[in-house]
């Protein structure tokens, strides 16, 4: 069983996501995550509003599933198959984000000063959750899709607008990184 | 009972979001901080596997479960909306240290914040369709 409880290498992951994709087609769908997002809009009552979500929302059903599978899963992954939370990070990276405002790089999953409850109850950092997901959700119906959507499924079927996207995706994630970030905490 | 299949691929998916810890905000800096090779790696091995898959895919060697033909919808094409679309998620993708399959696994993991980003990522998509045709695409 060690070799579940251990973080799971890239070569590990990475076929995986794969065959998720494999299998999702296969079921006579697609990979696509981002696309739930306009789908509770339908849901919520956007189409009342914007004819853009006007949509059968329950022909996506399956997707909705599968997002709620992703979170079964992640409850799963948690409780059981993760005796340990610490990330393994390069020293190099721990120092950069000790430099920038962020301690304990990597004691978790996740850094306190984004995502704990306290910050989450500031004004400041509530609105950086906020925005921060304000920005994915626009971006990714902009560009048409996110991560699996482009890098992936994109990718693989070798097409010019998601190699456009993923540039983007990169272009905003440096200067976020590089740029913004360090002005932030 | 046709959406079970759904179901336990998302779970698979949750797990490996989990375990190859692409859930983490950490592993998302670190990839943009060219520090590690571990996202590079995950998505790379994926990209190659999965253009196998298309090839499968396209010379009908795979068809569905239900014997259809896999036809992968092109994606959409347009200079300003990939470029400016994927420069705004990228922003928030470094930001947030979550895209929207991660974001989902968070809440199974128990981080509550995280319905934050979501319920942002929602309002951005709500954003986009009210304001779409005045956008460059």
């Amino acid at each position: 069983m060690d070799f579940i409880s251990q973080p799971w290498a890239w070569y590990v992951a990475g076929p995986i996501i794969a065959f998720i994709m494999f299998l999702l087609y296969y079921f006579g769908e697609r990979f696509g995550v981002s696309s739930n997002l306009e789908t509770f809009c339908s849901i919520g009552g956007a189409g009342r509003f914007v004819d853009y979500f006007k949509i059968d929302w329950k022909q996506n059903s399956w997707n909705l599933i599968f997002v709620a599978g992703a979170i079964a899963g992640g409850f799963i992954a948690s409780q059981w198959l993760s005796p340990s939370d610490v990330v393994t990070l390069n020293p190099q990276t721990v120092q950069d984000l000790a430099d920038i405002g962020i301690q304990n790089a990597g004691s978790t999953y996740l850094p306190d000063e984004i995502f704990s409850i306290d910050t989450m109850l500031t004004l400041k950092g509530f609105f950086i959750l906020l925005i921060a997901g304000i920005m994915v959700g626009f971006g990714a119906r902009w560009a048409g899709g996110c991560t699996s959507g482009h890098a992936i499924v994109g990718l693989s079927n070798l097409e010019l607008p998601s190699l456009i996207s993923v540039i983007g995706f990169f272009i905003g994630g440096l200067v976020m990184t590089w740029l913004i970030l360090p002005l932030l905490f | 009972m046709k959406y079970i299949k759904f179901f336990l691929v998302g779970i698979l998916f949750g797990i490996v979001m989990s375990k190859a810890e692409i859930i983490s905000w950490y592993r998302i800096y670190e990839m943009f901080k060219f520090q590690s090779f571990h996202m590079y790696g995950i998505i790379g091995s994926a990209v190659l596997i999965g253009m196998i898959s298309m090839l499968l895919f396209r010379k009908k060697v795979v068809k569905t479960f239900e014997g259809q033909e896999i036809h992968v919808t092109p994606k959409k094409k347009g200079l300003y909306r990939n470029l400016l679309g994927g420069i705004l998620f990228g922003l928030g993708w470094a930001l947030a240290g979550a895209c929207p399959g991660p974001m989902f696994v968070l809440i199974g993991k128990g981080v509550v914040s995280i319905l934050v980003v979501i319920f942002g990522a929602t309002l951005g998509a709500f954003l986009y369709g009210t304001y779409k045709d005045k956008l460059p695409h």
